[in-house]
């Protein structure tokens, strides 16, 4: 069989898998941000916290809620990272130097995973565990929680409560990541991923010489890192270490972890608004971008010039043997369409085009299908865009899911599909008009500056995931790219919660022949073209003197 | 007066308006140059923003003169004032009605009660003034004494006068209308300077103008998109630098003009100012812009049957004999009792007898004593010479008038008469006497008539997402049966004016927004109440008040048209929204190369429209910029073509021409501009 067949046989198989798990894993979704039941370890954690896990918040104190909880994440993980010469487990790793600290610990908050270090050489055990995987849960939990509240917030009608923050962060975790994750983890040990606790053996290479390899709980850390589209590798080369990705297989079990919950939440939202078929829309159109996307990666990667490159059957430089071109293509596509940002193979080599269309998935923003919970709620507030323009094309009041988008709603998502552009965009030029910026790069011409463009779309974005070829743990990047990272994570966070309680409060317009219905092709189509065209049109500019610069010359 | 729409079915609901507007371009370009003072352009803050770029680039210029520059700064100033003259234009439609209106206004002397002369502008709530045949009504009032034919033309440009007279609901009239005849006193109504006729003058002029709910709404978007723009573009020189290809400030401004949506930016308020004016061509005022928005929402429509469903008069439609009679004894004898009648019912019998039967319309019957209708008796009739005598009327009447004679009651009386009713028609007996012995003839069947096309009209409003709810004081089975024979959805019988407000609540509630007419003082709580209240012109102050709209024509099937502008109003905004938005595209393939080509030649690759030189290819995207605004004033002033259909098939069309043809048009736009621009030297 030829590595092309191979490669979209994986893709079917994946395929598949999904369309069979994304309606009884949308449903349970569903069910854990409706139930009234409490589980016992769950009333234990509120008790032990200090929570009425019966009281319904308004959306200032649900957004309190959330941000108080990331901001004491961030404490907590900075600490861990600077004291960590003092405490047990340390695998005799020093204390994590204050800019790098600073970095990782918001990186690690925010569900982007940006790691400006080096794991195996920086990070014992104890920070692995207690710090880093900790918060591959809890960061995907406030995504979760900020996505079912927005979700109510179409369901209910006037009503100023959202929910409760704490029960959903809680929920999130102990009825959907834990279980998924002991899951995932079994099947990563049982394909040969490491779980131990040793800090590493020596052995003596074939070549003479002895090597060093680090062990430690790496499955364990690897199943979150993949199903809360997290993506900070136990080991600095991530899922391409032989370790963290062991075989062919296994790399294909991470692309369908990475995938399962964010396809799977339309469905969930189709749920908890009464109306699966919009959940279908919303689906369709994260299929298409996805489906769109890989294609393209892969026949970029594929149809490389140059003699060497086509005999070899496609652009390989960069990446593992083992997995071969299509499985890196696949690999690179679901991690840069759904903030997760491991990586199989280095992106940097990846041709022009192919690089370019990695960096435009995360500039779509993260919504095809995006993270855990923040995918479906950057979807949805694009989707109110879309619905903005196309229901004045009607001739009526805009309304999405009966709600009417007035001024108030409107200013809340146009600040929206505002803040991420402006961050990236910024933080580029700041990076390429200071000599602290340029110093760090190690290309020239239009890669250097894609590079540059790809770190702070990626911070920006929240996805994690590193072109290389730049240094970027220095004091100007470690700020620079925590701003960004802090900004893009928790501005939209804001919006979206504000956006929820505007939503909820109002009623709910009935629906008649002359309202626009949101469920069908021509609704996808063109919520389709909206995030293509609000995306293509910012940052067109940009990627004409990167990528396409370097492509077409 | 406009022709009722109804009169022609099938007509879309926005049929071209009445009078076609012309431009004005020429006091359009002088307001236009009023208009450049930033401190009213802030209000567009897309417009404004091109604004700022102009400023920047003429300093630029003029520091650093080149005929590039020149041009460039110049199409930036272009398009600035284009931006001003679509308003300008769209204002200048008001001013000639306002100034017709301000004659009126300029009534000087009011005479009170008391003989007093007092200045009109000096009325207070209250006051009472008379006013006789040749003066001018002073102010907004209600006749409290006397009736009076009053001439409205002032107001309505309709010529024919109109009757006002003191209690019932034809008691409102407007200051600045002239009394034809008679005496009437006025109880003022209005403060001064809040009359009806300021009130419009403020209305036409866009004065009071205020952003409707969905413009502000749309602002914020297109703020939104400019700020993304001006980022992109701003930091785009950072990364020229790097690259090599630093750009001159004049090239970014340019971009930035490209880039954020001037078209719909400048249009924007010309389509509201435009959208209220469609609806004074149609002599409807609406008290808000709020309102008209509101009317292209609306999900229910509340009509009341009669003169809006129905044409308001019962006609005859059929003689049913009773007993030995035939058909054509009942012609005849119908025919005879009604030949002086003059009732549209009574016409309407000789009509059908003449129509139906042959039987003549105009007849001297000497002799003859004629027995007119009254509320005691409920007949009317005829006595003929030689002892006939004829009586028509309401089924109990008529039958007591046979009993007292001792005539029989055929059996079958009943059951016809009930049949009548439950197919909405109203039965009248006809029985005749010769000498002491009466007998009931037959039944004269008079149906309400459902005016031409009503069908059709409802049929399209349910498909836009319309519920119709007819109001009637018929009984609830002659309602349904009128119901059914019009096509409305659902029916209020036996309204009250409280369940009329209960059913606008009850409506309200599900979310829907309703849609009402009325005239009468009992009407305005209903008006009040519901989110488009259309009062008519003929009705009292207090309707007039209370709702949100007037009518000067007092044609209740107006709602059906004002519904159809509401829409028009928001399709053209989302409409060029959506092409000025797909317009950059062509924008970018146009500009970016032209700007960085020089440093990487492959990027040339993207300049598929071959422009001749990268000067050339900016100024041209600038000035298909500037004059597709001009080209589209029209559009925006007339409002996008509006087809009553389902919400998915107007998507379809409106993405099809707006969004398609927005990607498209530009390429050949800046294509031919650039064939003319690289003839200019120092371009090419």
């Amino acid at each position: 069989m030829s590595a092309t067949a191979a490669g979209w046989l994986q893709v079917a198989l994946l395929v598949l898998a999904l369309a069979a798990l994304h309606r009884p894993l949308g449903d349970w979704m569903a069910r854990i941000y409706t139930s009234d039941e409490h589980w016992r370890v769950e009333r234990i954690a509120y008790r032990a916290v200090g929570v009425d896990a019966d009281s319904d918040q308004r959306w200032p104190s649900y957004l309190r809620a959330v941000l108080a909880f990331s901001a004491v994440g961030v404490l907590l993980l900075y600490g861990l990272q600077r004291l960590q010469s003092l405490l047990p487990m340390n695998n005799g790793m020093a204390a994590v130097e204050p800019g790098s600290a600073w970095n990782t610990a918001i990186s690690f908050v925010t569900n982007t995973n940006w790691q400006g270090y080096s794991g195996e050489s920086t990070m014992g055990h104890l920070v692995q565990m207690a710090g880093l995987a900790v918060q591959n849960f809890t960061s995907a939990a406030v995504g979760l929680a900020v996505m079912a509240a927005l979700v109510r917030g179409f369901a209910r009608r006037g009503t100023d409560r959202l929910g409760n923050a704490w029960v959903d962060i809680t929920r999130s975790i102990s009825r959907l990541l834990l279980p998924l994750a002991v899951l995932a983890t079994v099947v990563l040990v049982l394909g040969g991923v490491v779980q131990n606790l040793a800090s590493g053996t020596d052995v003596s290479a074939l070549a003479g010489g002895t090597q060093f390899l680090p062990g430690g709980p790496v499955a364990s850390q690897e199943a979150i890192k993949e199903l809360g589209t997290n993506g900070g590798g136990f080991y600095n080369a991530n899922s391409a270490h032989p370790f963290e990705g062991p075989t062919a297989w296994i790399s294909l079990f991470q692309v369908f972890l990475i995938l399962l919950v964010p396809f799977s939440l339309p469905r969930t939202f189709g749920r908890m608004v009464g109306d699966r078929r919009q959940g279908l829309a919303i689906l369709g159109v994260m299929a298409t971008l996805a489906t769109v996307s890989l294609v393209l990666v892969s026949v970029f990667q594929a149809r490389a010039g140059g003699a060497a490159t086509q005999l070899a059957g496609g652009a390989l430089e960069g990446q593992e043997v083992r997995f071969g071109g299509p499985l890196s293509a696949l690999f690179g596509a679901a991690t840069t369409l759904t903030s997760t940002g491991a990586v199989n193979s280095m992106h940097d080599s990846y041709t022009p085009a192919g690089g370019m269309v990695t960096l435009f998935n995360m500039m779509l923003g993260e919504v095809a299908p995006g993270g855990v919970g923040s995918g479906l709620y950057g979807m949805l507030v694009l989707a109110v865009v879309a619905v903005f323009v196309s229901g004045l094309m009607v001739g009526r009041t805009p309304e999405y899911l009966g709600k009417k988008l007035g001024r108030r709603e409107m200013t809340l998502a146009s600040l929206y599909i505002l803040t991420t552009p402006a961050i990236v965009l910024i933080g580029t030029a700041v990076a390429m008009s200071t000599d602290a910026g340029r110093s760090s790069m190690l290309n020239d011409g239009p890669h250097g500056l894609t590079e540059v463009l790809y770190a702070f779309t990626s911070a920006g974005n929240n996805n994690g995931s590193a072109f290389t070829g730049l240094s970027a743990n220095t004091p100007f990047y470690n700020v620079a790219l925590g701003l960004a990272m802090v900004f893009g994570r928790f501005l939209p966070i804001v919006l979206v919660v504000a956006l929820a309680g505007r939503l909820a409060a109002q009623g709910k317009a009935p629906v008649t022949a002359g309202t626009f219905p949101t469920h069908r092709p021509l609704f996808a189509g063109l919520l389709t073209a909206v995030v293509l065209v609000v995306v293509g049109l910012t940052y067109f500019p940009v990627l004409a003197l990167g990528p396409l610069a370097e492509g077409l010359s | 007066m406009t022709a009722p729409v109804l009169d022609r079915p099938g007509s879309p609901a926005g049929a071209p308006a009445p009078r076609r507007p012309t431009i004005e371009w020429g006091p359009a370009l002088v307001g236009a140059v009023r208009k450049l003072d930033p401190r009213g352009l802030v209000r567009q803050p897309v417009v404004f923003t091109v604004w700022v770029g102009s400023v920047f680039s003429t300093v630029l210029v003029l520091t650093d003169p080149s005929v590039f520059g020149w041009l460039i700064t110049a199409w930036l100033w272009l398009t600035v004032l284009f931006a001003n003259a679509a308003e300008a234009v769209a204002e200048g439609r008001g001013k000639a009605q306002a100034a017709s209106l301000r004659k009126a206004r300029t009534t000087t002397v009011a005479t009170m009660l008391d003989g007093r002369e007092v200045a009109a502008a000096d009325l207070r709530p209250g006051d009472e003034v008379v006013v006789v045949a040749g003066q001018v009504i002073p102010g907004d009032g209600d006749v409290v004494e006397g009736i009076a034919s009053v001439d409205e033309s002032a107001v309505t440009g309709e010529s024919a006068p109109v009757i006002r007279e003191s209690g019932g609901d034809r008691s409102a009239v407007t200051g600045g209308t002239t009394v034809l005849s008679d005496r009437i006193v006025v109880r003022i109504t209005s403060k001064p300077g809040e009359t009806f006729v300021d009130r419009m003058i403020a209305l036409v002029e866009g004065a009071s103008r205020q952003k409707t709910p969905n413009e502000v709404a749309l602002n914020i978007l297109l703020s939104s998109l400019t700020v993304v723009f001006v980022i992109a573009v701003v930091t785009l020189q950072p990364f020229a630098i790097y690259s090599g290809a630093e750009q001159s400030i004049t090239v970014l401004i340019a971009l930035i003009v490209c880039l954020i949506p001037t078209t719909i930016g400048a249009l924007l308020s010309a389509i509201g100012i435009a959208g209220m004016d469609r609806l004074v061509q149609r002599n409807v005022l609406a008290m808000s812009g709020r309102a008209v928005e509101a009317a292209g929402d609306v999900n229910t429509l509340l009509l009341d049957k009669t003169g809006t469903i129905t044409l308001g008069n019962r006609q005859a439609a059929s003689f049913t004999p009773v007993g030995d009679a035939t058909v054509a004894d009942v012609a005849e004898a119908a025919r005879l009792a009604s030949l002086a009648d003059e009732t549209p019912e009574g016409r309407s019998i000789v009509v059908l007898a003449r129509d139906g039967h042959g039987l003549r319309e105009r007849a001297d019957l000497p002799g003859a004593e004629f027995v007119p209708f009254t509320a005691q008796t409920r007949m009317s009739g005829v006595d003929l010479p030689g002892g006939r005598t004829l009586r028509k009327g309401a089924t109990g009447a008529v039958l007591a008038w046979v009993r007292s004679l001792d005539g029989p009651v055929p059996p079958q009386v009943p059951e016809i008469v009930d049949g009548i009713s439950a197919a909405g028609g109203t039965p009248l007996l006809l029985a005749e006497a010769t000498g002491a012995r009466a007998r009931v003839l037959g039944v004269i069947e008079l149906k309400d008539v459902v005016k031409p096309g009503m069908r059709e009209r409802f049929d399209e409003l349910r498909r836009m997402g319309i519920r119709t709810i007819m109001i009637t004081g018929d009984n609830e089975r002659t309602a349904r049966a009128i119901a059914a024979e019009a096509g409305v959805d659902d029916v209020l019988a036996e309204a009250t004016p409280e369940d009329k407000l209960a059913l606008i609540a009850r409506e309200q509630e599900g979310g829907r927004l309703v849609a009402m007419t009325g005239d009468g003082t009992n009407d305005a709580p209903a008006l009040a109440q519901a989110d488009v209240g259309v009062a008519m012109n003929t009705g009292t102050s207090a309707a007039k008040e209370a709702g949100n709209m007037v009518d000067l024509d007092s044609d209740p099937t107006k709602l059906i048209e004002i519904v159809a502008i509401g829409k028009q109003l928001l399709i053209t905004r989302g409409s060029l929204t959506t092409f000025s938005i797909a317009n950059d595209l062509a924008k970018y393939f146009a500009i970016l190369p032209a700007m960085f080509a020089g440093v990487f030649p492959g990027l040339d690759t993207l300049n598929v429209m071959r422009l001749s030189s990268p000067e050339s290819a900016i100024l041209s995207a600038v000035v298909f910029n500037a004059l597709i605004i001009v080209a589209l004033v029209p559009l925006a002033l007339r409002g996008v073509k509006y087809v009553p259909g389902s919400a998915s098939q107007m998507l379809q069309r409106n993405l099809l021409v707006y969004g398609v043809g927005g990607v498209v048009l530009p390429f050949i736009g800046i294509k031919a501009i650039d064939l003319l621009v690289s003839l200019i030297p120092g371009i090419a």
